[in-house]
């Protein structure tokens, strides 16, 4: 459906809801945002499974701990900023290093949470989730892949953070044709001289980008990587091996997210020149997100030139 | 009881302040208003009437301090230094828009008059414990306040901070907890009912006053007899309302942030001018 | 088990916890001491639990969110019959299952990891919860150290407890009144810990000896009689109970006992279990 755009937090609110029927043990925690983290959509159809926690992030991921020791499977819910970065200790200790069966539902990541500004513009969160041993980090593209990402996150035993943003993007999967497995990336466009690498909202404009390209004489190739951990080595390395040229592209630190997954899996087993693009070593601001995104340089026609630039 | 001159001045300018909210709503479409608006007749209390600034001199070293944990109040901040003459009016018309200096939570490298960039919940008495002890390590008189929001109180960082306050008895801190009973997801104590709040404070070491919060009477009878004990902090509860002033969005949860329609907006500008002109027939009465 | 057995099984609890620090040249006696009384109440008189099924779904849980304390669970464990008494000489050591700190992962009827301070309330909150939504009625205790309710995190938890009146959870407090650095009243004063509990809406049941079975046992009998909130008992213990020279010592918080130390505590302890 062309021009169709959804936020992926409300593709977690919408698939929380489906699943709390299929599946009668999924509990959802939330930290006084369920309206923003649209776990409210689940509070609505399951009232009783859905547990307030009041705004007390390091508490609430430890009482998800709790009840993922009794075999319940506990989404814990807030802004990334509060997950991984407040309650990062206690994920680390009390559900990582335990390896529980908890999932983290993290939306508002990145600066296109927009005119709240830096204090809630979470650019850190892949880096610091990536780290943890065990813990699988996902970040989908658009509203069917997001869908898709839940339940996988559930059926999988074992941490997950989920990364969703608050602003509505392009829907660019095929709900029908989607095949979601952790751990593989898709590619969205073959391509010889270049690779693009994106992940969460930042692989549609990337899809743009390719497109502006070709245009230039450019043929790129667009892969979407959707799960930072475990990362899809096997493809990196062919698309690198084929292209010789690849550019990450997340709404995210420049450090420590995708681009530093890629380069440290390119560096020891495919080492090619790569370029990384997302949020520069700084922090964000208020404004409206659409602006943002251009400013910090992550949309379609900021990629497009310093690709050319690179190539 | 305090003066009347001296009440029917503050009524006045919280009423100008709230003009200002407006202002900026206006200029962004959108803002926090709710809490913005239920803590505006303390913040306006304090910086008319109580603290030693200088809007001349934002920097000044024995200012009294202000700051606001749960900085999604901002607007308020924002409202009372543009009326005090921080900054020129005119900024409040860049609410919203891509490096305004006057961004969603407050930036103390934008403006000045900001003592702290808050927004993340829970940071504010921390800090506000910081700037009181250093005081007290100076030797200096200065008083910090600091506004909390009752949805904030969960956040465990409060309670490591009220520990440490009354271990340092810090009696130059002024915690105002802005007990609109109301936060993002709906009434407080729905989502996490964290009365008593003063039991929880005294417990913890603190002197208690409580108030009604938009009643500047009582504010100024709580403010004038600080510290409520000596070599205790100070906790002033104050119950409030939120969105306090917008005669549609008073006590409901929906404004805690709002997408304003033009027609919503258009009538709470004008019932703010009649109050502003009647507040101000009354306090040229008293003249 | 009557006062007498609980008495010897402490006794025996405290050679046991000695002898695993002694083994391991390191590790945490003097709370270890201080909460030994407890700990061997819990389980030998108080806690459904199996030692042959340590996973039983419906069994109580016990989360030691004073992690540092995990020779005293470990005795516990050991001398209830869920692993080998021997494998105490192994705490701390590398590649043994008996981790510094408790490990779910690794060690049978540990319920919950812990160590990091402040946490292990939280997912006793949670299991506690847990039990409520899913209709279950086991109980969920969790022993807290006196300096550790300095932790923010130990009053989110106890607000969310409170608020949603958790009568299945029973948060034990070990006040023995020292923390590292010293006294936990020059540290950071957590007092009055029972104001405080009683302000976060939990009922507080407060125990002059900590270390006495039938203050205990009194305690315990009050707790599972309270209805539609959670209990915080808060005991006064002494930290390094029972080996003299340890006994309302901070700097026996965390360090082993040298070759003349461990004899000597051992013979105390030999003597007091004759007794």
């Amino acid at each position: 459906m062309a021009g169709k755009k959804i936020a992926t937090r409300e593709s977690y609110g919408n698939a929380l809801k489906e699943l709390g029927e299929k599946y009668q043990d999924l509990v959802v925690l939330d930290a006084d945002l369920a309206g923003a983290t649209k776990t409210s959509t689940f509070q609505k159809a399951f009232p009783d499974r859905h547990i307030d926690c009041g705004i007390a992030e390091g508490n609430m991921m430890g009482i998800a701990a709790g009840i993922a020791t009794t075999g319940k499977v506990p989404f814990a819910s807030t802004f990334a900023m509060f997950a991984a970065g407040r309650a990062f200790e206690q994920i680390r200790n009390s559900i990582g290093y335990p390896h529980l069966n908890v999932k983290i539902g993290a939306t508002h990541a990145g600066i296109s949470v927009g005119e709240d500004g830096a204090t809630h513009q979470c650019n850190e969160d892949i880096a610091l989730m990536r780290v943890i041993p065990g813990m699988t980090v996902i970040c989908p593209a658009d509203d069917v892949e997001a869908k898709a990402a839940v339940e996988a996150a559930y059926l999988h035993d074992g941490p997950v953070y989920l990364r969703f943003g608050r602003l509505a993007v392009p829907v660019i999967n095929d709900e029908e044709s989607y095949h979601f497995e952790i751990g593989k990336g898709i590619t969205l466009k073959e391509g010889k001289d270049v690779t693009l690498v994106a992940t969460g909202l930042c692989v549609s404009e990337a899809l743009e980008a390719a497109l502006m390209l070709e245009k230039e004489g450019i043929d790129a190739e667009v892969i979407n990587i959707h799960t930072i951990k475990p990362i899809d080595e096997e493809l990196l390395v062919a698309s690198a091996g084929k292209t010789g040229k690849v550019v990450t592209i997340e709404e995210h630190s420049v450090l420590g997210g995708l681009g530093g997954a890629v380069s440290e899996v390119l560096g020891t087993k495919c080492p090619v020149p790569t370029l990384r693009i997302g949020i520069e070593d700084t922090f964000g601001e208020s404004g409206p997100a659409a602006e943002l995104i251009k400013k910090y340089g992550i949309d379609a026609e900021s990629i497009c030139r310093k690709v050319k630039e690179f190539v | 009881m305090a003066d009347k001159k001296r009440v029917a001045n503050l009524k006045l300018q919280a009423a100008k302040c709230r003009q200002n909210v407006l202002r900026m709503v206006r200029a962004g479409g959108h803002g926090h208003v709710g809490g913005a608006l239920s803590s505006l007749d303390i913040v306006t209390a304090l910086y008319f009437d109580k603290m030693n600034v200088d809007p001349e001199n934002p920097k000044m070293e024995d200012r009294d301090r202000f700051l606001l944990s749960a900085g999604h109040k901002c607007l308020a901040q924002y409202a009372v230094l543009a009326e005090k003459g921080f900054f020129d009016k005119e900024v409040l018309d860049t609410y919203g828009k891509l490096a305004a200096k006057i961004p969603g939570h407050p930036d103390m490298h934008k403006l000045p008059g900001v003592e702290a960039n808050t927004g993340a919940l829970g940071h504010g008495m921390s800090i506000a414990n910081g700037m009181a002890m250093a005081g007290k390590l100076d030797g200096k008189d200065y008083k910090v306040y600091a506004i909390t929001g009752d949805g904030e109180l969960p956040e465990g960082s409060n309670w490591e901070a009220a520990v440490a306050a009354a271990k340092f008895g810090l009696d130059n801190l002024v915690v105002f907890v802005d007990n609109n009973g109301l936060q993002i997801s709906g009434d407080v104590t729905k989502v996490m009912d964290m009365r008593p709040i003063d039991e929880k404070f005294k417990a913890f070491g603190w002197a208690v006053k409580y108030i009604d919060g938009n009643d500047m009477n009582q504010i100024l009878d709580a403010l004038d007899s600080i510290p409520e004990e000596k070599g205790k902090p100070t906790m002033i509860l104050c119950d409030t309302v939120k969105a306090k002033g917008l005669s549609f969005g008073e006590n409901k949860a929906g404004f805690h942030f709002w997408n304003a329609t033009e027609e919503l907006l258009d009538q709470a500008e004008k019932e703010m001018a009649e109050l502003v002109s009647k507040l101000e027939k009354e306090k040229e009465e008293l003249v | 088990m009557n006062k007498e057995m609980l008495q010897k099984t402490a006794n025996q609890i405290r050679k046991d916890i000695v002898t695993a620090v002694y083994s391991a040249k390191s590790g945490h006696p003097g709370g270890s001491l201080s909460a030994a009384d407890v700990m061997t109440y819990l389980y030998f008189e108080e806690m459904n639990v199996d030692p042959k099924n340590p996973d039983k779904a419906d069994r109580d849980r016990f989360v030691l969110s004073k992690g540092h304390n995990a020779p005293a669970l470990y005795s516990c464990l050991a001398e209830k019959g869920y692993f080998p008494v021997e494998d105490l000489k192994t705490l701390r050591h590398t590649g043994s299952y008996l981790q510094g700190h408790p490990d779910m992962k690794h060690i049978p009827g540990v319920d919950m990891t812990s160590g990091s301070l402040g946490q292990g309330i939280s997912a006793a909150v949670g299991m506690a919860l847990s039990a409520k939504l899913f209709n279950e009625d086991y109980r969920v205790f969790t022993l807290l150290g006196d300096g550790e309710i300095q932790e923010g995190q130990v009053w989110e938890a106890a607000m969310f407890a409170g608020a949603k009146k958790l009568d299945n959870l029973i948060v034990i407090v070990d006040n023995n009144g020292l923390q590292i650095d010293g006294k936990i009243d020059d540290v950071c004063s957590p007092y009055p810990i029972i104001d405080k509990f009683a302000a976060f809406n939990f009922k507080v049941i407060a125990v002059e000896d900590g270390n006495d079975f039938d203050q205990l046992d009194k305690a315990f009998n009050e707790a599972r009689l309270t209805d539609g909130q959670p209990v915080a008992i808060v005991m006064k213990t002494v930290k390094g109970k029972g080996v003299s020279f340890m006994e309302d010592q901070a700097g026996w918080h965390g360090k082993a006992p040298n070759d003349d130390e461990y004899k000597q505590a051992m013979e105390e302890l030999e003597k007091a279990g004759e007794a």
